[in-house]
């Protein structure tokens, strides 16, 4: 990647640095180059960083459905809102939900999605099949959110549901699982882990880009299976791993649309163990229009993604392995 | 690398013993890792046990999309009584419904392709303009705003939302103001499609990646012929990057179909409304729990139609996801 530094670095003499690097926009190409970024520049300003702004200073106000009609001034309520987000007792259940949710989900697609690609990986060599494995693995990941909102809530129904139906052939009574309030977590979840195959995807191209070198030199000193699991693959595909990990965590905080289509709008029963934080700002902003404090709510949820992908960075330092040249 | 006149010199000692050695890594490369026959044939029993896991929640969908009212949960493998579903004429109130007839669903497909096309062809092209600029030109300030770009595609969408919705709100008090402008705004279909008219990070990244592995004498050999910078760009660069912006085009096809909530936000008229959004009506609609009507063989045949273009798609551009997903993780 070279750099703005790179072009502007000199070791002949001329002109300060600074000078250079102004002297850059005198030219033709830095022109076209803009010329080239502007849409997505404009987009930048007016569609991220101006609503953040505008966001920002939203959750100090009380706007609200009075003032998009222009009926009454726009005033500051100060930290209220940040306030409220402590006492709203729906605020800490949501979040405790979508905590609940995204720890059980984010392992389970990993592991699950980890245990398909090696098999894929493993007969890959041998057999054409492996490509009908894996289309076959990947076709959940093509449904719907909203189909699977659908078909959550009619193949985990605790009567007729064909969960239960298949768990009671092996002699588990299965759980009403769209009622019971400590098993519609997991039902989201299992439905997740269902459509795990893009990341088993990402995961089968780092096990493809893992030197078989290794496997070889293990192999000739004997090492045994899970020795090599544990030395190799694991070491070897953790950028991945780590990768799929921060993407699925961000995706597992937002999570909004199968649990709003199977439990929330119109016909929906409601529950509180379903109230994601991202339904419950939904419904704060465009149910109930407290655009102020769904405002609030969004930054909350903007602070807890920045720590948590920093606490995974941070961690991964430890454990994330890149190999130096090899790519 | 030699240089112009050296071709056929003798090939230096060094080179000549490493030869045979990459030959045989690739050999034994075939052979390994061992497996037998045994542990073959179980691997294939155990991934043939998970597909059904996996398939059986479609052939489900399928069947149940064609039983008739009050068979819908049977769970039979095959509908006893075949039942058409979606179209037909509807009978008084204790008979089946017809998916066609109790809401606008074709309408509400045809909405969500026209929408998904417009987004996925804006966002193709822009993007490649935008990535191909980050990859070949050298400006100031382009590490600066490539940061900010990676940077925006943590920010959760929900943080923009609401002030983007009032600005929808505020273009179209604007355009109904002044009727010689199109409506545009909130309850039209606009703000489903117009903001990728500026790209998308994601897609940069990922086209960027692709742009910077095309050799630039390609770039500097259209440029001695005579190309302005815009022409090099649609005649070398795009051509070149055909794979990357297929997979561009496929993957906001399916992220367009997959939203649910934009389309919530906006959209209020039913003839509007995307596939996702009217099956999410129709779930409403019908769904005993919620107080609905009970015509539940209506919500199945509505979530095949709403499953069914993605499998198309995914069977037309299989090689485009699949590359597509690994190059994401590539980036470590």
């Amino acid at each position: 990647m070279a750099s703005v530094a790179a072009t502007t670095k000199t070791t002949a003499p001329g002109p300060s640095r600074a000078r250079r690097w102004f002297r850059g926009f005198r030219e033709r190409e830095t022109w076209v180059a803009y010329l080239f970024i502007s849409p997505w520049l404009f987009g930048f300003i007016v569609l991220t960083f101006g609503p953040m702004l505008f966001s920002l200073y939203y959750s100090f106000t009380n706007y609200g459905l009075q003032q998009i009609a222009g009926l009454e001034p726009t005033k500051s309520v100060g930290f209220k809102n940040y306030h409220q987000l402590i006492t709203d007792p729906k605020v800490t259940a949501s979040l405790k939900n979508t905590f609940t949710y995204t720890v059980m989900m984010v392992p389970g697609r990993i592991i699950f999605a980890l245990f398909l690609a090696m098999m894929l990986h493993r007969i890959g060599r041998w057999a054409k099949t492996s490509g009908v494995f894996r289309t076959i693995f990947y076709l959940p990941h093509m449904t719907p959110p909203v189909a699977i909102g659908v078909m959550l809530i009619f193949l985990f129904n605790g009567r007729v549901g064909i969960v239960n139906k298949g768990l009671s052939f092996i002699g588990i009574q299965g759980p009403y699982w769209t009622t019971d309030p400590s098993w519609i977590k997991p039902s989201i979840a299992l439905m997740d882990i269902w459509s795990c195959g893009g990341t088993m995807v990402i995961l089968l191209a780092a096990l493809y880009a893992v030197p078989q070198q290794l496997y070889e030199a293990a192999a000739m000193d004997g090492a045994p299976g899970w020795r090599r699991f544990k030395d190799i693959t694991l070491p070897m595909i953790s950028p991945a791993l780590f990768f799929s990990f921060i993407i699925l965590t961000l995706y597992g905080l937002q999570q909004f649309a199968q649990a709003y289509t199977a439990y929330f709008g119109a016909g929906g029963t409601q529950p509180e163990a379903a109230l994601m934080f991202s339904v419950y700002l939904f419904r704060n902003a465009f149910e109930y229009f407290n655009l102020g404090f769904a405002s609030a709510m969004a930054w909350l949820l903007f602070a807890i993604s920045m720590v948590v992908t920093l606490i995974n960075i941070g961690v991964s330092r430890r454990f994330v392995f890149y190999q130096g040249s090899q790519r | 690398m030699t240089t112009v006149g050296q071709e056929n010199a003798p090939v230096p000692a060094a080179a000549a013993v490493r030869i045979p050695e990459t030959v045989q890594t690739q050999r034994r490369r075939l052979r390994l890792p061992p497996l037998s026959w045994l542990t073959f044939a179980i691997f294939i029993l155990v991934m043939i046990a998970l597909s059904i896991l996996f398939l059986y929640p479609f052939e489900w969908l399928i069947a149940a999309s064609f039983k008739p009212r009050g068979e819908t949960f049977d769970n039979t493998f095959l509908p006893q009584h075949w039942a058409w579903n979606f179209t037909g004429k509807n009978l008084p109130s204790p008979y089946p419904q017809k998916l066609f007839n109790v809401a606008p669903v074709a309408r509400w497909m045809i909405n969500s392709l026209w929408i998904s096309f417009l987004a996925a062809t804006a966002t193709t092209f822009v993007s490649a303009s935008v990535a191909f600029a980050f990859a070949y030109f050298r400006f100031p300030l382009r590490n600066f705003f490539f940061g900010v770009l990676l940077a925006t595609m943590m920010l959760p969408g929900e943080v923009t939302m609401i002030p983007v919705y009032l600005l929808w709100n505020k273009i179209g008090h604007f355009t109904l103001d002044h009727p010689v402008l199109p409506h545009i705004g909130v309850n039209t279909q606009y703000p489903l499609w117009m903001p990728n008219i500026f790209g998308s990070a994601f897609y940069i990244f990922l086209q960027r990646q692709f742009f910077l592995g095309i050799p630039r004498d390609y770039f500097e050999a259209a440029r001695m012929d005579g190309d302005s910078y815009f022409s090099m760009f649609r005649r070398i660069a795009l051509p070149l990057a055909k794979p990357a912006l297929i997979v561009t085009f496929v993957f906001e096809l399916q992220a367009k179909w997959f939203d649910l909530i934009t389309p919530l936000i906006y959209l209020r008229d039913q003839a509007l409304f995307t596939a996702p959004l009217g099956m999410k009506i129709l779930l409403d609609r019908f769904n005993n729990v919620g107080g609905g009507e009970g015509d539940y063989q209506v919500i199945m045949a509505g979530t095949l139609l709403l499953v069914l273009p993605m499998v198309i798609l995914f069977a037309a551009f299989q090689k485009y996801f699949i590359r597509g997903i690994a190059t994401q993780g590539r980036k470590g």
